[in-house]
Protein backbone atom coordinates (compact mmCIF):
# COMPACT_ATOMS: atom_id res chain seq x y z
CA UNK A 1 0.00 0.00 0.00
CA UNK A 2 2.83 2.14 1.03
CA UNK A 3 5.27 1.19 -1.96
CA UNK A 4 1.89 1.78 -4.27
CA UNK A 5 1.13 5.46 -2.74
CA UNK A 6 4.94 6.41 -2.82
CA UNK A 7 4.53 5.42 -7.02
CA UNK A 8 1.73 7.51 -7.11
CA UNK A 9 3.47 10.09 -5.74
CA UNK A 10 6.45 9.38 -8.18
CA UNK A 11 4.57 9.85 -10.90
CA UNK A 12 2.19 12.05 -10.65
CA UNK A 13 3.65 14.78 -8.43
CA UNK A 14 7.33 15.20 -7.81
CA UNK A 15 9.36 14.33 -10.85
CA UNK A 16 5.94 13.17 -12.81
CA UNK A 17 3.32 15.18 -14.30
CA UNK A 18 3.41 18.35 -12.09
CA UNK A 19 6.99 18.62 -11.65
CA UNK A 20 7.68 18.27 -15.29
CA UNK A 21 5.01 20.62 -16.23
CA UNK A 22 5.83 23.51 -13.99
CA UNK A 23 9.45 22.54 -15.83
CA UNK A 24 8.08 22.46 -19.14
CA UNK A 25 6.36 25.64 -18.80
CA UNK A 26 9.03 27.97 -18.03
CA UNK A 27 11.25 26.02 -20.88
CA UNK A 28 8.24 27.05 -23.46
CA UNK A 29 8.47 30.41 -21.74
CA UNK A 30 12.59 30.24 -22.87
CA UNK A 31 11.72 29.12 -26.22
CA UNK A 32 9.63 32.18 -27.25
CA UNK A 33 11.80 34.89 -24.25
CA UNK A 34 14.79 33.65 -26.39
CA UNK A 35 13.18 33.69 -29.79
CA UNK A 36 12.04 37.32 -29.73
CA UNK A 37 15.63 38.14 -28.10
CA UNK A 38 17.16 36.67 -31.04
CA UNK A 39 15.23 39.13 -33.30
CA UNK A 40 15.15 42.64 -30.73
CA UNK A 41 12.07 41.85 -29.75
CA UNK A 42 10.59 42.31 -25.75
CA UNK A 43 8.72 38.67 -26.18
CA UNK A 44 5.92 37.34 -23.44
CA UNK A 45 5.96 37.81 -20.04
CA UNK A 46 6.55 34.22 -17.50
CA UNK A 47 3.22 33.42 -17.53
CA UNK A 48 2.26 33.53 -21.19
CA UNK A 49 2.56 29.54 -21.96
CA UNK A 50 0.02 28.68 -18.30
CA UNK A 51 -2.04 31.47 -19.97
CA UNK A 52 -1.99 30.31 -23.16
CA UNK A 53 -3.05 26.57 -21.77
CA UNK A 54 -5.74 27.99 -19.27
CA UNK A 55 -7.07 29.87 -22.42
CA UNK A 56 -7.50 26.79 -24.25
CA UNK A 57 -9.08 24.70 -21.51
CA UNK A 58 -11.45 27.62 -21.09
CA UNK A 59 -12.90 27.69 -24.77
CA UNK A 60 -15.55 25.54 -26.83
CA UNK A 61 -14.63 22.42 -28.21
CA UNK A 62 -15.16 21.89 -32.17
CA UNK A 63 -15.25 18.79 -33.31
CA UNK A 64 -15.75 18.59 -37.43
CA UNK A 65 -18.88 17.06 -38.99
CA UNK A 66 -17.02 14.14 -40.82
CA UNK A 67 -14.36 13.29 -38.30
CA UNK A 68 -13.82 9.88 -36.38
CA UNK A 69 -14.75 11.21 -33.26
CA UNK A 70 -13.38 9.04 -30.58
CA UNK A 71 -9.95 8.27 -32.47
CA UNK A 72 -10.19 12.34 -32.73
CA UNK A 73 -10.67 12.91 -29.27
CA UNK A 74 -8.40 9.91 -28.00
CA UNK A 75 -4.97 10.67 -29.93
CA UNK A 76 -4.28 14.20 -27.90
CA UNK A 77 -4.55 11.76 -24.15
CA UNK A 78 -2.43 9.11 -25.87
CA UNK A 79 0.07 11.52 -26.77
CA UNK A 80 0.21 13.28 -23.75
CA UNK A 81 0.47 10.23 -21.97
CA UNK A 82 3.26 9.05 -23.89
CA UNK A 83 5.22 12.14 -23.36
CA UNK A 84 4.43 11.52 -19.22
CA UNK A 85 5.35 8.41 -19.41
CA UNK A 86 9.06 9.01 -21.06
CA UNK A 87 9.50 11.90 -18.98
CA UNK A 88 8.96 9.80 -15.53
CA UNK A 89 10.98 6.72 -16.93
CA UNK A 90 13.97 9.75 -17.22
CA UNK A 91 13.69 11.33 -13.91
CA UNK A 92 14.05 7.86 -11.98
CA UNK A 93 16.44 7.01 -14.17
CA UNK A 94 18.44 9.75 -13.11
CA UNK A 95 17.17 10.00 -9.66
CA UNK A 96 19.07 6.58 -9.96
CA UNK A 97 16.66 4.62 -8.61
CA UNK A 98 16.44 1.15 -9.09
CA UNK A 99 14.72 -0.60 -12.13
CA UNK A 100 12.74 1.73 -14.54
CA UNK A 101 12.84 0.55 -18.03
CA UNK A 102 16.22 0.73 -20.28
CA UNK A 103 16.85 2.35 -23.26
CA UNK A 104 14.73 0.42 -25.78
CA UNK A 105 12.06 1.73 -23.62
CA UNK A 106 12.28 5.44 -23.45
CA UNK A 107 13.18 5.17 -27.30
CA UNK A 108 9.84 2.81 -27.83
CA UNK A 109 7.81 5.68 -25.59
CA UNK A 110 9.36 8.28 -27.90
CA UNK A 111 7.40 7.92 -30.89
CA UNK A 112 4.20 7.44 -29.08
CA UNK A 113 3.65 11.54 -29.42
CA UNK A 114 4.37 11.42 -33.70
CA UNK A 115 2.24 8.29 -33.58
CA UNK A 116 -0.33 10.26 -31.94
CA UNK A 117 -0.72 13.20 -33.83
CA UNK A 118 -0.72 11.19 -37.40
CA UNK A 119 -3.94 9.78 -35.73
CA UNK A 120 -5.20 12.94 -34.54
CA UNK A 121 -4.79 14.60 -38.09
CA UNK A 122 -6.14 11.74 -39.86
CA UNK A 123 -8.90 11.33 -37.74
CA UNK A 124 -9.81 15.36 -38.27
CA UNK A 125 -11.21 14.49 -42.01
CA UNK A 126 -9.45 18.02 -42.90
CA UNK A 127 -7.59 18.05 -46.10
CA UNK A 128 -4.98 19.94 -44.56
CA UNK A 129 -4.54 17.63 -41.61
CA UNK A 130 -4.28 14.65 -44.21
CA UNK A 131 -1.26 16.64 -45.90
CA UNK A 132 0.22 17.55 -42.35
CA UNK A 133 -0.17 13.86 -41.45
CA UNK A 134 1.34 12.83 -44.74
CA UNK A 135 4.48 14.77 -43.84
CA UNK A 136 4.80 14.09 -39.85
CA UNK A 137 4.73 10.39 -41.02
CA UNK A 138 7.54 11.15 -43.54
CA UNK A 139 9.47 12.83 -40.94
CA UNK A 140 9.31 10.31 -38.55
CA UNK A 141 10.95 7.92 -41.33
CA UNK A 142 13.46 10.14 -42.04
CA UNK A 143 14.62 10.57 -38.22
CA UNK A 144 13.69 7.65 -36.80
CA UNK A 145 16.93 6.12 -38.53
CA UNK A 146 19.67 8.24 -37.36
CA UNK A 147 18.00 8.81 -33.91
CA UNK A 148 18.86 4.99 -33.28
CA UNK A 149 22.04 4.77 -34.75
CA UNK A 150 23.04 7.51 -32.33
CA UNK A 151 22.03 5.57 -29.55
CA UNK A 152 23.46 2.23 -30.99
CA UNK A 153 27.05 4.48 -31.05
CA UNK A 154 26.03 4.89 -27.46
CA UNK A 155 25.53 1.26 -26.24
CA UNK A 156 28.91 0.27 -27.94
CA UNK A 157 30.69 3.45 -26.51
CA UNK A 158 29.60 2.57 -22.72
CA UNK A 159 29.20 -0.80 -23.47
CA UNK A 160 33.11 -1.78 -22.84
CA UNK A 161 32.65 0.08 -18.66
CA UNK A 162 29.73 -1.42 -18.12
CA UNK A 163 29.12 -5.31 -16.70
CA UNK A 164 27.03 -7.87 -18.27
CA UNK A 165 23.28 -7.27 -18.64
CA UNK A 166 23.81 -3.75 -17.55
CA UNK A 167 24.48 -2.14 -21.20
CA UNK A 168 20.90 -1.02 -22.35
CA UNK A 169 19.69 0.39 -18.51
CA UNK A 170 19.51 4.03 -18.61
CA UNK A 171 21.08 4.39 -15.20
CA UNK A 172 24.39 2.67 -15.98
CA UNK A 173 24.40 4.71 -19.13
CA UNK A 174 23.82 8.03 -17.42
CA UNK A 175 27.12 7.31 -15.88
CA UNK A 176 28.87 8.12 -18.62
CA UNK A 177 29.07 10.93 -21.09
CA UNK A 178 30.25 9.22 -24.45
CA UNK A 179 29.98 12.85 -26.25
CA UNK A 180 33.86 13.47 -24.50
CA UNK A 181 34.93 11.02 -28.05
CA UNK A 182 34.83 11.77 -31.60
CA UNK A 183 31.97 9.35 -32.18
CA UNK A 184 29.96 9.65 -29.31
CA UNK A 185 30.18 13.93 -30.52
CA UNK A 186 28.98 12.92 -34.21
CA UNK A 187 25.98 10.74 -32.23
CA UNK A 188 25.26 13.94 -30.30
CA UNK A 189 25.03 16.41 -33.10
CA UNK A 190 23.20 14.51 -34.94
CA UNK A 191 20.57 12.97 -31.94
CA UNK A 192 20.10 16.99 -31.67
CA UNK A 193 19.00 17.49 -34.67
CA UNK A 194 16.61 14.54 -34.66
CA UNK A 195 15.30 16.29 -31.26
CA UNK A 196 14.95 19.34 -33.09
CA UNK A 197 12.58 17.45 -35.87
CA UNK A 198 10.73 15.65 -32.77
CA UNK A 199 9.71 18.64 -31.25
CA UNK A 200 8.41 19.89 -34.60
CA UNK A 201 10.91 23.23 -34.32
CA UNK A 202 12.10 25.04 -37.63
CA UNK A 203 13.88 23.60 -39.82
CA UNK A 204 11.92 20.58 -39.64
CA UNK A 205 8.45 22.06 -38.96
CA UNK A 206 7.41 20.82 -41.92
CA UNK A 207 4.32 19.22 -40.59
CA UNK A 208 2.38 22.29 -38.91
CA UNK A 209 3.97 24.85 -41.08
CA UNK A 210 1.74 27.69 -40.72
CA UNK A 211 2.04 29.76 -43.98
CA UNK A 212 1.19 26.77 -46.36
CA UNK A 213 -0.76 23.96 -44.54
CA UNK A 214 -2.20 26.33 -42.12
CA UNK A 215 -0.68 24.57 -38.68
CA UNK A 216 -1.60 21.36 -40.76
CA UNK A 217 -1.74 18.64 -38.00
CA UNK A 218 -3.67 20.75 -35.77
CA UNK A 219 -5.99 22.51 -37.67
CA UNK A 220 -9.22 20.92 -36.81
CA UNK A 221 -8.31 20.71 -32.61
CA UNK A 222 -9.51 23.57 -30.29
CA UNK A 223 -10.43 24.22 -26.90
CA UNK A 224 -9.37 21.75 -24.21
CA UNK A 225 -7.89 19.16 -26.89
CA UNK A 226 -6.07 22.16 -28.22
CA UNK A 227 -4.81 22.39 -24.85
CA UNK A 228 -3.33 18.92 -24.60
CA UNK A 229 -1.47 19.00 -27.36
CA UNK A 230 0.17 22.24 -26.54
CA UNK A 231 0.58 20.25 -22.99
CA UNK A 232 2.40 17.36 -25.12
CA UNK A 233 4.64 19.92 -26.85
CA UNK A 234 5.64 21.41 -23.59
CA UNK A 235 6.01 18.27 -21.73
CA UNK A 236 8.45 17.19 -24.58
CA UNK A 237 10.11 20.43 -24.35
CA UNK A 238 11.30 18.77 -20.72
CA UNK A 239 11.72 15.20 -22.07
CA UNK A 240 13.42 15.23 -24.90
CA UNK A 241 16.84 17.76 -23.84
CA UNK A 242 16.51 15.47 -20.65
CA UNK A 243 16.96 12.15 -22.67
CA UNK A 244 19.56 13.66 -24.65
CA UNK A 245 21.41 15.05 -21.21
CA UNK A 246 21.00 11.57 -19.89
CA UNK A 247 22.02 9.53 -22.51
CA UNK A 248 24.85 11.83 -23.77
CA UNK A 249 26.34 14.15 -21.46
CA UNK A 250 26.18 12.30 -18.24
CA UNK A 251 23.16 12.60 -16.99
CA UNK A 252 22.36 15.24 -13.75
CA UNK A 253 23.21 12.90 -10.89
CA UNK A 254 22.53 13.56 -7.04
CA UNK A 255 24.99 15.91 -4.93
CA UNK A 256 24.17 19.35 -4.64
CA UNK A 257 26.73 20.51 -7.60
CA UNK A 258 25.87 17.81 -10.26
CA UNK A 259 22.44 18.89 -9.63
CA UNK A 260 23.40 22.36 -10.53
CA UNK A 261 25.55 20.86 -13.25
CA UNK A 262 22.60 18.39 -14.54
CA UNK A 263 20.21 21.98 -15.16
CA UNK A 264 23.03 23.66 -16.86
CA UNK A 265 23.43 20.62 -19.38
CA UNK A 266 19.81 20.98 -19.91
CA UNK A 267 19.77 24.60 -20.47
CA UNK A 268 22.71 24.21 -22.83
CA UNK A 269 20.68 21.33 -25.10
CA UNK A 270 17.59 23.84 -25.07
CA UNK A 271 19.31 27.04 -26.24
CA UNK A 272 20.96 25.20 -28.55
CA UNK A 273 17.75 24.26 -29.85
CA UNK A 274 16.34 27.60 -29.78
CA UNK A 275 19.34 28.84 -32.04
CA UNK A 276 19.15 25.88 -34.71
CA UNK A 277 15.11 27.22 -34.16
CA UNK A 278 15.78 30.77 -34.86
CA UNK A 279 18.40 30.58 -37.34
CA UNK A 280 17.62 28.19 -39.93
CA UNK A 281 14.78 28.19 -42.77
CA UNK A 282 12.17 25.75 -43.18
CA UNK A 283 13.27 22.80 -45.18
CA UNK A 284 11.22 20.82 -47.49
CA UNK A 285 10.22 17.09 -46.95
CA UNK A 286 12.84 15.91 -49.18
CA UNK A 287 15.21 17.63 -48.50
CA UNK A 288 14.97 16.88 -44.67
CA UNK A 289 14.36 13.34 -45.85
CA UNK A 290 17.90 13.58 -47.61
CA UNK A 291 19.77 15.24 -45.17
CA UNK A 292 18.57 12.93 -42.18
CA UNK A 293 19.58 9.48 -44.40
CA UNK A 294 22.38 10.64 -46.33
CA UNK A 295 24.43 12.98 -44.71
CA UNK A 296 23.00 11.73 -41.01
CA UNK A 297 23.43 8.36 -41.76
CA UNK A 298 26.59 8.40 -42.91
CA UNK A 299 27.75 10.67 -40.52
CA UNK A 300 26.76 8.06 -38.16
CA UNK A 301 27.43 4.90 -39.95
CA UNK A 302 31.28 6.32 -39.87
CA UNK A 303 30.25 7.02 -35.84
CA UNK A 304 29.29 3.29 -35.70
CA UNK A 305 32.76 2.19 -36.80
CA UNK A 306 34.99 4.33 -35.13
CA UNK A 307 33.26 3.44 -31.91
CA UNK A 308 33.58 -0.33 -32.55
CA UNK A 309 37.07 0.77 -33.43
CA UNK A 310 37.81 2.33 -30.15
CA UNK A 311 35.97 -0.49 -27.95
CA UNK A 312 38.29 -3.21 -29.39
CA UNK A 313 41.54 -1.33 -29.48
CA UNK A 314 40.72 0.49 -26.07
CA UNK A 315 41.20 4.01 -27.01
CA UNK A 316 38.90 6.08 -25.56
CA UNK A 317 38.71 8.98 -27.51
CA UNK A 318 37.82 7.41 -30.51
CA UNK B 1 -11.43 38.39 -11.10
CA UNK B 2 -12.61 34.81 -12.80
CA UNK B 3 -9.79 32.80 -14.54
CA UNK B 4 -11.30 32.24 -18.05
CA UNK B 5 -11.46 35.63 -18.59
CA UNK B 6 -8.58 36.51 -16.62
CA UNK B 7 -6.29 34.23 -19.54
CA UNK B 8 -8.34 35.06 -22.41
CA UNK B 9 -7.06 38.76 -22.16
CA UNK B 10 -3.44 37.79 -21.40
CA UNK B 11 -3.80 35.36 -24.91
CA UNK B 12 -5.30 36.87 -27.49
CA UNK B 13 -4.54 34.64 -30.43
CA UNK B 14 -5.41 36.27 -33.87
CA UNK B 15 -6.81 35.01 -37.19
CA UNK B 16 -6.39 37.75 -40.22
CA UNK B 17 -9.60 37.63 -42.44
CA UNK B 18 -8.97 39.71 -45.73
CA UNK B 19 -12.33 40.50 -47.32
CA UNK B 20 -11.26 42.45 -50.02
CA UNK B 21 -8.82 44.92 -48.48
CA UNK B 22 -6.52 46.94 -50.45
CA UNK B 23 -3.19 45.35 -48.49
CA UNK B 24 -3.04 48.42 -46.95
CA UNK B 25 -4.49 47.43 -43.64
CA UNK B 26 -3.12 44.45 -44.13
CA UNK B 27 -0.08 45.45 -44.13
CA UNK B 28 -0.39 47.56 -40.92
CA UNK B 29 -1.46 43.99 -39.01
CA UNK B 30 1.53 42.66 -39.65
CA UNK B 31 3.67 45.60 -38.96
CA UNK B 32 2.27 44.78 -35.51
CA UNK B 33 4.40 41.56 -35.24
CA UNK B 34 7.29 43.42 -35.91
CA UNK B 35 9.86 44.35 -33.33
CA UNK B 36 9.10 47.68 -33.08
CA UNK B 37 5.48 47.08 -31.68
CA UNK B 38 5.99 43.45 -30.65
CA UNK B 39 2.39 42.78 -29.54
CA UNK B 40 3.66 39.05 -28.48
CA UNK B 41 4.20 41.58 -25.26
CA UNK B 42 0.72 41.10 -24.74
CA UNK B 43 0.28 37.33 -25.42
CA UNK B 44 -1.54 38.32 -29.27
CA UNK B 45 -0.16 35.89 -31.96
CA UNK B 46 -1.13 35.09 -34.84
CA UNK B 47 -2.16 31.78 -35.49
CA UNK B 48 -3.40 29.61 -39.00
CA UNK B 49 -6.30 28.44 -38.22
CA UNK B 50 -9.60 30.12 -36.81
CA UNK B 51 -10.14 27.24 -34.71
CA UNK B 52 -7.08 28.55 -32.73
CA UNK B 53 -8.12 31.84 -32.79
CA UNK B 54 -9.92 34.13 -30.17
CA UNK B 55 -10.37 36.89 -32.16
CA UNK B 56 -10.99 37.78 -35.77
CA UNK B 57 -9.15 40.85 -37.24
CA UNK B 58 -11.01 41.49 -40.57
CA UNK B 59 -9.72 44.00 -43.32
CA UNK B 60 -12.03 45.15 -46.22
CA UNK B 61 -15.14 46.33 -46.75
CA UNK B 62 -16.81 42.52 -47.53
CA UNK B 63 -17.38 41.85 -51.03
CA UNK B 64 -20.15 39.80 -52.04
CA UNK B 65 -17.80 36.51 -52.44
CA UNK B 66 -15.97 37.10 -49.41
CA UNK B 67 -19.33 37.26 -47.06
CA UNK B 68 -19.34 33.63 -47.53
CA UNK B 69 -16.13 32.73 -46.66
CA UNK B 70 -16.76 35.46 -43.71
CA UNK B 71 -19.62 33.51 -42.40
CA UNK B 72 -18.15 30.55 -42.53
CA UNK B 73 -14.63 31.48 -40.67
CA UNK B 74 -17.10 32.78 -38.09
CA UNK B 75 -18.54 29.70 -37.65
CA UNK B 76 -15.54 27.19 -37.12
CA UNK B 77 -14.02 29.92 -34.74
CA UNK B 78 -14.15 28.53 -31.31
CA UNK B 79 -16.39 31.01 -29.06
CA UNK B 80 -15.89 33.16 -27.32
CA UNK B 81 -14.11 35.58 -29.85
CA UNK B 82 -14.08 38.85 -30.67
CA UNK B 83 -14.63 40.11 -34.22
CA UNK B 84 -12.31 43.19 -35.13
CA UNK B 85 -13.30 45.53 -37.83
CA UNK B 86 -9.82 47.25 -38.90
CA UNK B 87 -10.10 49.79 -40.81
CA UNK B 88 -12.42 52.26 -42.83
CA UNK B 89 -13.83 49.67 -45.13
CA UNK B 90 -14.58 46.95 -42.50
CA UNK B 91 -16.28 49.70 -40.21
CA UNK B 92 -18.24 51.35 -42.90
CA UNK B 93 -17.21 49.91 -46.37
CA UNK B 94 -15.79 53.23 -46.84
CA UNK B 95 -15.48 54.66 -50.58
CA UNK B 96 -16.69 51.06 -51.48
CA UNK B 97 -20.29 51.92 -49.86
CA UNK B 98 -22.29 52.20 -53.31
CA UNK B 99 -20.15 49.71 -54.89
CA UNK B 100 -22.42 46.83 -56.90
CA UNK B 101 -20.40 44.37 -55.25
CA UNK B 102 -20.15 45.07 -51.93
CA UNK B 103 -22.35 43.06 -48.75
CA UNK B 104 -20.70 44.98 -46.15
CA UNK B 105 -20.28 46.44 -43.97
CA UNK B 106 -18.62 43.70 -41.56
CA UNK B 107 -20.79 43.86 -38.53
CA UNK B 108 -23.62 43.30 -40.85
CA UNK B 109 -22.26 39.96 -42.12
CA UNK B 110 -21.20 38.54 -38.84
CA UNK B 111 -24.80 39.44 -37.20
CA UNK B 112 -26.44 37.34 -40.12
CA UNK B 113 -24.78 34.07 -38.07
CA UNK B 114 -24.51 35.45 -35.09
CA UNK B 115 -27.21 38.60 -33.37
CA UNK B 116 -24.68 38.89 -30.63
CA UNK B 117 -21.07 38.72 -31.75
CA UNK B 118 -18.97 40.71 -30.07
CA UNK B 119 -17.63 43.48 -32.29
CA UNK B 120 -15.00 46.17 -31.86
CA UNK B 121 -14.24 48.70 -34.19
CA UNK B 122 -10.66 50.12 -35.23
CA UNK B 123 -11.45 53.36 -38.22
CA UNK B 124 -8.55 54.34 -39.90
CA UNK B 125 -7.39 54.38 -43.68
CA UNK B 126 -5.32 52.89 -42.43
CA UNK B 127 -5.15 52.50 -38.71
CA UNK B 128 -1.53 52.92 -37.43
CA UNK B 129 -0.44 50.07 -35.22
CA UNK B 130 -1.32 52.12 -31.91
CA UNK B 131 -4.27 52.37 -33.18
CA UNK B 132 -4.79 49.08 -33.61
CA UNK B 133 -3.27 48.43 -30.43
CA UNK B 134 -5.33 51.12 -28.58
CA UNK B 135 -8.68 49.40 -29.89
CA UNK B 136 -7.66 45.97 -28.49
CA UNK B 137 -7.05 47.18 -25.83
CA UNK B 138 -10.45 49.00 -24.94
CA UNK B 139 -12.14 46.02 -26.54
CA UNK B 140 -10.36 43.67 -24.13
CA UNK B 141 -11.35 46.11 -21.17
CA UNK B 142 -15.03 46.24 -22.06
CA UNK B 143 -15.55 42.44 -21.79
Amino acid sequence: MIQALTNLFWILIFPGFVFTLAVGLVAAWLVRKVSALVQYRVGPPVYQPAADVMKLLGKEILIPQDAQRAVFVAAPLIGLSGVLLLSTVLWLALAQREFVGDIIVAIYVMVLPSLALILGSSASSSPHAAIGAGREMKLVLSYELPLLLAFVVVIIKTSGALEAGEQLSLVAIAQHTPVLSISGMLAFIVALLCVQAKLGFVPFDIAESESEVASGVMIEYSGALLALWKLMQTLMLVALPLFLVTVFLGGIGTSVASVLGGVGKYVLVLVLVILIKNTNPRVRIDQAMRFFWFYCGTALLAAVVLATLGNYYGVGWL
Amino acid sequence: MNWKLWSLKKSIWVFHVNTGACNNCDIEIVNLLTPKFDVERFGIKLVGSPRHADALLVTGGGTRQAAVRLREVYRQTAKPCVVFCMGACACGMGIFEKGYHMAGPIDKIVKEVDPNAIIAYVPGCPPKPETMISGVVKALSAL
